[in-house]
């Protein structure tokens, strides 16, 4: 599939809402964990060798379920990211500490865009049901079809 | 750079609802020549097939840092996805109709994960506002109560409008909001105590009973928004 590269990888330059070295291992047979700068830009994740400025890939996060890995009597501070069409396969982290691992579970998990826009929606009903106006008048995008309420059926 | 491919063919294919679907014409890179495809923006992924039925997108232009605007073109009906930077490529693309161009322009120039977090964020602000406005500002106090619909539990009777200081703390913290899988989700079985029957907006109410009511009335209102709001986090965590 083609995608605009240069976009991504100008994307992966820019300021991250989160980042740092953790321990990454793809789904991929043989495949152990290995030291990698994590980057979280927009619904994107973005992996580096620590020494490259390029990334080597980039997950989009839409799709997937954040979890702490249980499994494993010796994982702590790990969590995966599963994707739905493929919950067998998953990408695992291992952080530097409980915290550092909760704070990521916490980030991933409201990096989707599907996820900014259940928040969009429940915040305009909010707003609309304690003032009965429409926030989203001001904006003049009240009839957006993304968001709409009634149109989301998950 | 890898992409995690399968899984966006998965997010380009499932039935999740698209922000927006049409043909379009698309300029290619260096021929000039504009070849039919079946568009389909979600999110900030536009993907676009050869066919309608096409299984597998044959491409996806992310939309982070893009304008979108209408552009000179022999095509009739043609805009353009503009990208910054020196060698940062412009996609033209071309409609059937006024209309259809229009809507495109529009869900287009929205369709950024950065637009979507500015105005979530506008939106917090207010809630948060509204919320903590209402403790100290007269003002605010001309908001409607909430609808007080059957469907709530246990509330006995709609108050009145007119009142000097109703507050209503109801608006969901942020953190309530994305903590919402972690209610415990029991239903409220205790019922409310009935508050003293008043008739509303008396102009004989001398100051005393005012304050009197008022005390109460706060008193209940917090009850109430208290379970309205356990009731929204309670239908929240139950979307998916």
């Amino acid at each position: 599939m083609r995608y605009n590269e240069r976009e991504l990888l100008s994307l992966s330059r820019q300021p991250a809402e989160k980042a740092a070295e953790i321990l990454m291992r793809v789904p991929k047979k043989g495949s152990v964990l290995k030291k990698r700068l994590v980057k979280l830009v927009v619904n994107f994740l973005f992996y580096f060798r620590t020494d490259e400025a390029e990334p080597i890939g980039a997950l989009l996060l839409e799709h997937c379920r954040i979890t702490k890995e249980e499994e494993n009597v010796f994982s702590i501070s790990e969590f995966c990211i599963r994707f739905i069409e493929e919950p067998e396969r998953k990408y695992c982290f291992e952080c530097d500490s409980e915290e550092q691992c909760q704070e990521w579970i916490e980030a991933l998990k409201r990096a989707s865009y599907e996820f900014m826009r259940r928040s969009l929606i429940f915040y305009r009903n909010e707003i609309q049901k304690m003032t009965g106006k429409d926030p989203l008048e001001q904006f003049g995008i009240s009839e957006e079809a993304r968001f709409q309420l009634a149109s989301r059926k998950q | 750079m890898k992409l995690n491919e399968r899984s966006l063919v998965f997010y380009a294919t499932c039935d999740s609802p698209a922000d927006n679907a049409g043909f379009l014409y698309k300029r290619g890179e260096r021929h000039t020549a504009y070849h039919r495809r079946w568009f389909v923006l979600k999110g900030n992924m536009l993907f676009y097939f050869e066919e309608r039925e096409s299984r597998e997108p044959v491409g996806v232009i992310v939309l982070e840092g893009c304008t979108v605007e209408l552009c000179d073109s022999a095509e009739e009906f043609a805009f353009a996805i503009r990208f910054n930077g020196t060698k940062a490529r412009t996609y033209v693309l071309a409609a059937d109709s006024q209309a259809a161009m229009e809507a495109w322009v529009k869900a287009l120039s929205r369709a950024s994960f950065d637009y979507m977090r500015l105005v979530v964020r506008e939106l917090e602000k207010q809630l948060e506002e509204m919320r903590w406005g209402c403790r100290h500002g007269p003002a605010c106090c001309k908001a409607r109560p909430l609808g007080m619909e059957n469907s709530l539990p246990a509330l006995p009777v709609v108050l009145p409008k007119e009142n000097g200081c109703a507050v209503w703390n109801n608006a969901p913290s942020v953190d309530q909001l994305h903590g919402a899988a972690g209610c415990d989700g029991h239903t409220n079985t205790r019922p409310l105590p009935l508050p003293p029957h008043r008739r509303a907006s008396s102009g004989d109410a001398g100051m005393a009973e005012i304050s009197e009511f008022c005390r109460l009335h706060e008193r209940y209102g917090q009850e109430v928004a208290q379970l309205r709001q356990d009731w929204q986090l309670r239908q929240h965590q139950h979307q998916p």
